[in-house]
């Protein structure tokens, strides 16, 4: 037998009461617990940002009854954005790769861990600190300078500390692979992974760079470009909103492909074009590093023809090519199903994940085509909100698949199909109103500024269509995803304490996780596997079709 | 329980070296970022106002140009580090790599020299700021790499002479950052 049986025996000491377990975790290194914290937290940040949304929401019903303050409006704006986005979701993928990269590609341990961890808390303090701003009128355009600098500072925090724990992701895909598993044969969600993290390391960077000028031009006030707390949303922005924002969901294809292929019961093919689609989700990443979005103005396709081509060709790759990539691993994904697939949940977070992907890709699309108009509307908002939303889905699936590897308990299936339903509705329910509002040209933005006595600006519509409904039904679908991710948690909570105990492969699975016992042991594999296919567990079990 | 054919441990493929190129990735994506803006800045500062560099205001050329100069030796010094590591040299190793933390210092010290020089104040316009943050970061880098120079040197005269990647990433991590100043060298200080 080449794996171990160490549910016990062979864990960290854990048990301990108190201060020592305590001590345990705040010191870890094990990358499956880090993950859980990285989840955890991010789970409580996105009970908190969803809060802030909602009642943005709510203000946002009726342009005639303010019930909050200029300051506290400007604030909810970015607690929105910045808490769904650098708090919510990119944590929430990050975590979920951290615990599962290193047992899909047969590792003992994460490389670089002591850099993750590190990552995990300068993460964590910043996101406190950062709150902490917020809270204080310290966010963009916020009225309390020191907190202003605060909050630029906590961010940097917060990126440094994402892209330290994508680093240690992506070296430990680079260098700790099993024997024989060369990169055409990782795991899917293992290189989307490796796209995104590769990717973040590229976009993160550029983003910290403007914070840092924006930061020094704060703190030592003066006129100029950067000066002022209104800077932010002008040169930070790109980093808050599409494509940008899509590098971050690009884990979620991943998970809908090799969930895909655990339900269908065989080899998901073709494997190099599905690869090959995945990495096209990274494209967005030119995004960032031109500091823009590429566009077409207004009126494009009344000029000539080369002049077409110089603006089509930046906005077909920035803005294209993410949309044909996420399109092409739903509809592999969803052919390579079969016929009898067996339906799971996490195979049904995995699908309402990439749809949700695929409808912010090309509202992301429509968005930057000068002609619709759209530009400063809530389209925009909308877009990015099915991007976060999907991000969510997509890590309550990974818990949902993976959770058997950290806790050694299933979830039960059915609660947590109905769930995915839920959560699916009220992400549409949030984020479709505010397109069409965004068609009807109410206002939106990243950070929108607000001026005193005018907080109206941020809600009005410049039509004479049902004003209020878009805004309610919107903060009516914040509500029900925020109820539907209360709910899973109770749900995971309550399973992952009393549930039924997972066998070493629930899901009948295809790569190198399910080799090992669940939960996973402290080394995760006892011995190195070869690895000679890119479904190595596949090779031994040829007949799953008919367990399915 | 899946029962995989197995092999003994595989050998550890550079974690170190690759962790390093991946942050030196990241460092190069930063300086990129911020020369970028810099210049957008710069064009923008030129066309609304006909200058950048306010006014009074001398960047001086001489110790710039050392700190170019001294990365030159900084390169081969990280070099001989990993020539003499490769050998099991260890003497050589550890006067290489105190050498390269010796060429770091000058670095950092050249660059405060320079803020002592100019009297720039930082509340004093866009251009004032960005060369703050610009030539912060750099600085800030400069010591990363100083302090990973030490423990370099630390670990190898520690007696982990076996950790030769440790070496080479060191060296990587110092061309990386002599190339982020090459490009600020003609930026910020020759066309200015």
């Amino acid at each position: 037998m080449s794996t171990i049986d160490s549910h016990a025996s062979s864990a960290p000491a854990s048990s301990g009461a108190g201060f020592a377990c305590i001590a345990d975790w705040v010191g870890t290194t094990d990358h499956k617990r880090l993950g859980r914290l990285y989840l955890g937290a991010s789970a409580v940040l996105f009970v908190t940002s969803a809060v802030a949304a909602i009642l943005l929401g709510v203000e946002r019903i009726s342009p005639t009854k303010e019930w909050l303050d200029v300051g506290s409006l400007t604030q909810l704006f970015a607690f929105e954005r910045f808490g769904f986005t650098y708090l919510v979701l990119l944590p929430l993928l990050v975590g979920a790769a951290i615990a599962v990269v290193p047992l899909q590609v047969g590792a003992r341990a994460l490389a670089l861990p002591r850099l993750a961890a590190a990552g995990f808390w300068l993460w964590l303090i910043g996101a406190g600190l950062a709150v902490f701003a917020l809270i204080n009128n310290g966010g963009p355009n916020g009225g309390n300078p020191r907190f202003v600098d605060l909050f630029i500072l906590s961010a940097v925090l917060v990126l440094v500390g994402l892209l330290a724990s994508a680093g240690s992701v992506a070296t430990t895909i680079l260098t700790t692979r099993a024997p024989g598993m060369n990169m055409r044969r990782v795991p899917y969600f293992t290189w989307s992974v490796l796209v995104a993290s590769l990717c973040l390391v590229i976009a993160l960077p550029v983003l910290t760079g403007d914070l840092l000028y924006l930061y020094a031009a704060h703190h030592y006030p003066s006129l100029g470009e950067l000066a002022g707390n209104r800077a932010l949303a002008q040169w930070a922005g790109f980093g808050f909103t599409q494509p940008t924002t899509l590098v971050l969901a690009i884990p979620a294809l991943g998970l809908l492909a090799d969930t895909a292929a655990t339900a269908s019961g065989e080899r998901l093919r073709p494997r190099g074009p599905i690869l090959l689609a995945i990495a096209l989700g990274g494209v967005a990443v030119f995004g960032s590093v031109l500091q823009t979005s590429p566009g077409l103005d207004a009126g494009v396709f009344h000029i000539a023809v080369s002049d077409l081509i110089k603006q089509l060709i930046p906005f077909g790759i920035v803005q294209g090519l993410p949309v044909i990539g996420i399109f092409a691993v739903f509809a592999f994904s969803v052919q390579g199903l079969g016929r009898r697939p067996k339906v799971t949940a996490p195979l049904v977070f995995g699908l309402f994940s990439v749809l949700l992907l695929l409808e912010a890709a090309t509202a992301n699309l429509v968005a930057h085509i000068g002609d619709a108009q759209l530009a400063g509307t809530t389209f925009e908002e909308g877009a990015w909100l099915l991007v976060v939303l999907a991000g969510v889905v997509a890590a309550a699936g990974a818990v949902a698949y993976w959770g058997p590897k950290w806790w050694g308990r299933t979830l039960p299936d059915k609660p947590a199909l109905g769930l995915a339903l839920v959560l699916f509705g009220g992400a549409q329910l949030a984020a479709l109103p505010l397109l069409i509002a965004g068609f009807a040209d109410q206002i939106g933005g990243v950070f929108p500024a607000i001026e005193p006595g005018n907080a109206a600006s941020a809600v009005n519509f410049s039509y004479s269509g049902p004003m209020e409904l878009w805004n309610s039904l919107s903060a009516v679908g914040l509500g029900l995803t925020l109820v539907a991710v209360l709910a899973f948690l109770a749900l995971a909570v309550r399973s992952f304490l009393t549930g039924a105990a997972a066998g070493d492969d629930p899901w009948n699975g295809q790569t190198l996780e399910w080799a090992t016992t669940s939960p996973a042991p402290a080394d995760n594999f006892a011995a190195v596997h070869i690895v000679k296919s890119a479904e190595p567990l596949l090779d031994l079990k040829p007949s799953t079709r008919s367990d399915a | 329980m899946i029962a995989l054919s197995s092999s003994p441990a595989a050998a550890p493929r550079r974690q170190i070296f690759v962790g390093t190129a991946i942050a030196c990735a990241a460092a190069a994506s930063l300086f990129g970022g911020m020369l970028a803006l810099f210049l957008r800045m710069r064009d923008a500062g030129i066309k609304a106002n006909g200058l950048w560099v306010p006014k009074g205001v001398v960047v001086p050329m001489v110790p710039a140009n050392i700190m170019l100069l001294s990365l030159i030796p900084t390169g081969v010094f990280a070099q001989w580090a990993v020539y003499s590591a490769k050998r099991d040299d260890k003497q050589h190793t550890g006067v290489a790599l105190a050498l390269v933390g010796m060429m770091g210092l000058l670095f950092i010290n050249a660059q405060a020299y320079i803020y002592s020089q100019m009297k720039l104040p930082a509340n004093g316009g866009t251009y004032n700021s960005m060369f703050y943050t610009l030539t912060g970061v750099l600085v800030a880098a400069a010591i990363a790499g100083v302090v990973f120079s030490a423990v370099t040197a630390f670990r190898y005269l520690g007696g982990r002479t076996t950790d030769r990647e440790v070496v080479s990433a060191h060296a990587l991590y110092w061309y990386v950052l002599s190339a982020a100043y090459v490009l600020l060298w003609f930026v910020v200080y020759v066309t200015k």
